[in-house]
């Protein structure tokens, strides 16, 4: 039987894989790709937690899934502009390695 | 058949994620991106959440990736060289991902709540678009509009930033 506790495992090893895709890649596209893989991760809980929510009435707590909607939208937002950013510094510095870019190091 | 179902498409979407992580080629980890995308809204849909899985296939496996696939053909990136492999770094990355998990690990087994399983919604429940609608149009009108602004402001600043020249 499917429990809570099975989705959000599985939610915290997305979430593990995405940090792990941030802490060990040095392409800085495949970071993005690991920041995405987290904000799903945070969605799969929270939709797992308004299945959770379905108590009094036999329905979802549809407010745990219009977050998620909110988050979705804002991450759509947010890959436009980063990509835009990337794009702008790689025709500035040829380079899409993180640690070729480093001008704004102590 | 769900709990079936919740295997195939967790391992599914892990594994795949896994791969976005290891392989080197970044058009490579993109397709398994957009194969971890799919089998995500095949989770929302076994948690019955209809609306979001649709839109996560629409908005995330369509939009985003196409956006990603085509900013990487644009930069024409290859495959990553392999570098210097920097030791302390892998053991640090490594120390947190395992201090992570099992951190992980405790806190949904001490959860008391997590070890119920799902309960049953009402028959005849109106389609979750109408409940997620409702929700949307009703109680969270003003962020619905806020968001709305967002989306514009952030269509600006794209354009503003891929000029040729940033002043």
């Amino acid at each position: 039987m499917l429990t809570l506790g099975h989705y959000l495992l599985v939610s915290g090893l997305l979430f593990a894989t995405g940090l792990g895709g941030v802490l060990l890649r040095r392409n800085i596209i495949v970071i993005f790709m690991g920041l995405e893989l987290m904000l799903n991760a945070a969605n799969l809980s929270l939709v797992a937690f308004a299945r959770h929510g379905a108590v009094s009435a036999g329905l979802p707590d549809y407010n745990a899934q219009v977050l998620v909607f909110f988050i979705i939208t804002v991450a759509a937002a947010e890959v436009a502009v980063g990509l835009a950013i990337i794009v702008a510094l790689y025709r500035q510095r040829q380079t899409a390695h993180v640690e070729d870019l480093n001008q704004l190091k102590f | 058949m769900f709990t079936i179902l919740f295997w195939i498409l967790s391992l599914l979407m892990l594994g795949s994620a896994v791969a976005v992580v290891l392989l080197r080629d970044p058009v490579s980890s993109a397709m398994c991106l957009v194969l971890s995308f799919l089998a995500l809204a095949g989770l929302y849909i076994t948690l019955d959440a209809f609306f979001i899985g649709i839109i996560q296939i629409l908005v995330y496996a369509g939009a985003v990736m196409v956006l990603f696939l085509f900013i990487i053909m644009l930069l024409d990136l290859k495959a990553e060289v392999r570098r210097k492999f920097n030791l302390a770094a892998l053991a640090g990355g490594s120390l947190v991902l395992g201090g992570f998990a099992i951190l992980l690990t405790q806190v949904v087994k001490s959860l008391p709540s997590a070890a119920y399983p799902f309960p049953a919604l009402a028959p005849g429940v109106p389609s979750d678009a109408v409940g997620v609608g409702t929700a949307l149009f009703s109680g969270f009108n003003l962020p619905l509009q806020i968001i709305g602004v967002l989306l514009l402001v952030s269509t600006v600043g794209v354009v503003v930033l891929s000029r040729r020249t940033l002043r």
